[in-house]
């Protein structure tokens, strides 16, 4: 399989679903002209226009809004956020209107939205720039949320997430987009289902839930854990709204153990979903209670030494992982 | 509603000459507009114009610390001198900032040390803030200075809030907030100007349009004829000034001072200005904007155009030019490599200010992250 990176993936998945629908619409901050802060939109306004590929004022809030009007009325935007943490000016048209207006209309309305762009935390960008915004997302019913580790995965659910007929999030990170990964061919399409996860790594003596950027530090941590003959078994739920229930069970019932890896703090959030729906489907299964490894519960500091403690390390995963397997 | 030509709005108040990068026959006057000029004292003459030159040769270094990767990030302000300065010279000790990307020079007017604020964009075991915030955010307490936000236009309402507040208190404290041109589009732009002019509260709103914002240029952020047209709406005056013109910013702001200090109100100003350099230390300008646009307005560089000025009124031989830049060099190496040498933050330092007291949850985390080796993972 050929292999490119996770922006050139993303970037695929628009140019191919504004090639096949004359709905599809690009809007945000220097999507057009700049090509993206993170050249995700390379190409696109000289192929599609500026009809289609829209740079906007700076008015996160604003443009939400014009997308969901815009959805409503039978057009089919994806809005990029520079980063999600410029979504929070925003957050009233995300939360009180896109995600409400199917249900609040009897399922007269509804709002085929993608709101997407890079999330978590870069390098040394200090704490109102490196939020993982994916707890705030989740607890929303009537959104889907999807978090894609690898460019396969960015490319199959962003086309999804395209076509789906209800508002989606779609969280890449800034760290990822240089990621290179198979991808299928061109002429090959490839549509990933919601709420199906993928087994990154297999293993039978203890499972790593992992998605977003600590995806790459969990599978790290199995390669060291298998030199000391541990070996994990790596899920990847990819959307974490609706969440692959079925697939994690399956796994920690093989392994009995389990560690769950994110990177949003440790209160609430995604991951303590994850663990409470294991426990309750597989409590007699398991040997240990789940640990969790997310980022310590402060803001970002922007000091590069103090970041990387933060953030969760390969370290502090392994360390997990041997603590549930009561092994020194 | 039509507005007359004279509008102050839509005009550009001005004492210089705009483009005075040629040097003028001896004794002419560099002033298109002498009636305008505030006719400062020499001393503080001298001292805006060190301050200008400091700032600027401070930028200078840094962008070059930037690119031998020993700072992570930088914003410099070059060629948007003459606001922040001007500024700083209008204000009284008590008096508040709440700056936008490229205000934080007014502390160092307002007797920030140098080697603090450098610090700060170290992030390293001397800075005051700990390491936690990112270099061009810099913050006083002991100056009044606050931080601005990441994301774009928070401190405009703050700044109105901080007015209100003195005006609450009675401590006859005047609040300046600043708004980059791009950053007027966000809401918070529009409710600021809005509560200023509802609570009538001490406060001026600068905003510094340079032309830019990123890659996208004034026009695409807004269909009015200038920014500050839009203070009619709100019904507050509004005063439309040359940006790299001091002395009509010093006039311009410091009437907008004295009116919010005596209880007369709010004002807004556009200072026009524009951004010579990049937008930060990761952007590319030349993919934006053309070569010619940026030498013009070279042409128009605020700290030549007062150089102009105080040759003309004898304040400023080359002798006293280059002794100047000479001074201020070695002051800016001395603090940077007083600031550089210094250890970054210990790892204790992540658990504390989350709130007054450190909950019990992370004195928990502080115990098991020491118990793991102190060299930070690779990533
Ligand atoms: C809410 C929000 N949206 C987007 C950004 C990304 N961003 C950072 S600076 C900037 C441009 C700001 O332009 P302007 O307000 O004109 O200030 P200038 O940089 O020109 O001084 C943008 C879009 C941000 N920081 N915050």
């Amino acid at each position: 399989m050929r292999e490119i990176r996770y922006r050139e993936a993303v970037r695929e998945a628009i140019r191919e679903e504004m090639e096949a629908d004359e709905r599809v619409f690009l809007m945000g901050e220097e999507v057009g002209h700049y090509q993206g802060a993170y050249k995700v939109s390379e190409g696109l306004l000289s192929q599609f226009g500026e009809k289609r590929v829209i740079d906007t004022p700076i008015a996160e809030a604003g443009f939400a809004g014009i997308g969901i009007g815009a959805a409503m009325t039978g057009l089919r935007p994806i809005i990029e956020f520079m980063t999600w943490n410029f979504s929070f000016v925003a957050f009233d048209q995300i939360i009180s209107n896109a995600a409400k207006i199917r249900q609040m209309s009897g399922g007269t309305f509804d709002v085929p939205i993608v709101f997407r762009g890079p999330n978590g935390a870069a390098k040394q960008v200090a704490s109102q720039h490196s939020h993982s915004v994916d707890p705030f997302y989740t607890n929303i019913p009537g959104i889907f949320v999807v978090m894609p580790a690898t460019p396969r995965d960015a490319k199959g659910l962003l086309k999804t997430a395209i076509r789906c007929q209800d508002p989606v999030i779609f969280l890449e990170g800034e760290t990822l987009y240089n990621v290179k990964g198979e991808v299928p061919e061109l002429d090959e399409e490839e549509l990933i289902p919601f709420g199906k996860g993928r087994i990154g790594r297999e293993g039978k003596d203890c499972t790593i839930v992992a998605f977003g950027r600590p995806y790459y530090e969990a599978m790290q941590a199995a390669e060291k854990l298998a030199a000391d003959g541990i070996e994990c078994e790596i899920v990847d739920p990819r959307t974490l709204r609706p969440l692959d229930i079925e697939l994690l069970v399956e796994s920690v019932k093989k392994t009995h153990r389990c560690v769950v890896v994110h990177e949003h703090w440790p209160y609430g959030g995604p991951g303590a979903e994850i663990v409470d729906q294991i426990q309750r489907e597989a409590f007699d299964w398991l040997d240990a209670p789940i640990h969790r490894v997310g980022s310590l519960d402060v803001p970002m500091p922007y000091a590069s030494n103090l970041e990387n403690f933060v953030l969760p390390t390969v370290e502090r995963i392994s360390d997990a992982v041997r603590r549930v397997s009561y092994a020194k | 509603m039509a507005l007359s030509p004279d509008d102050p709005t839509l005009g550009l108040f001005q004492v210089l000459r705009e483009d005075l990068s040629e040097p003028l026959p001896e004794g002419e006057d560099p002033r298109s507009h002498p009636e305008n000029d505030p006719e400062l004292s020499e001393d503080t003459l001298r001292a805006m114009f060190r301050h200008m030159l400091r700032v600027r040769l401070l930028d200078e270094r840094m962008m070059m610390r930037q690119r031998q990767g020993r700072i992570g990030f930088f914003g410099a302000i070059t060629g948007q001198e003459a606001t922040p300065i001007a500024t700083a010279f209008c204000l009284e000790e008590k008096d508040w900032v709440f700056p936008a990307l490229r205000e934080n020079a007014i502390m160092l007017v307002r007797g920030f040390p140098l080697t603090q604020w450098l610090a700060q964009v170290y992030g390293n075991s001397l800075d005051v803030l700990k390491g936690r915030q990112m270099p061009s955010h810099m913050s006083g307490r002991s100056v009044n200075q606050v931080s601005w936000s990441s994301c774009l236009g928070p401190q405009l309402p703050q700044a109105v809030g901080a007015a209100m507040a003195a005006k609450y208190k009675k401590t006859g404290a005047v609040t300046i907030g600043f708004i980059g041109d791009g950053a007027t589009s966000e809401p918070d732009f529009h409710c600021a100007m809005n509560f200023a002019g509802v609570s009538n509260a001490p406060c001026v709103m600068i905003c510094q349009n340079n032309h830019w914002a990123i890659s996208v240029p004034s026009k695409k952020q807004t269909r009015s004829a200038t920014f500050a047209v839009k203070a009619h709406a709100y019904g507050i005056p509004g005063v439309r000034v040359d940006g790299n013109d001091i002395l009509a910013l010093r006039a311009v702001i410091g009437e907008a001072v004295d009116r919010a200090r005596k209880g007369e109100g709010p004002t807004f100003i556009e200072a026009v200005t524009y951004r010579i350099g990049a937008h930060s230390s990761s952007d590319d300008p030349t993919v934006y904007r053309s070569d010619e646009e940026v030498e013009l307005w070279r042409r128009k560089d605020p700290i030549q155009r007062f150089e102009r000025y105080m040759r003309f009124k004898g304040l400023l031989s080359d002798d006293e030019r280059a002794q100047l830049e000479k001074e201020l060099v070695e002051e800016i190496l001395a603090a940077i490599e007083n600031v550089e040498s210094a250890a970054p933050p210990a790892r204790e330092t992540l658990f504390e200010d989350v709130f007054e007291e450190r909950p019990w949850h992370l004195a928990e985390q502080q115990d098991e992250l020491l118990e793991h080796d102190p060299a930070p993972s690779a990533h």
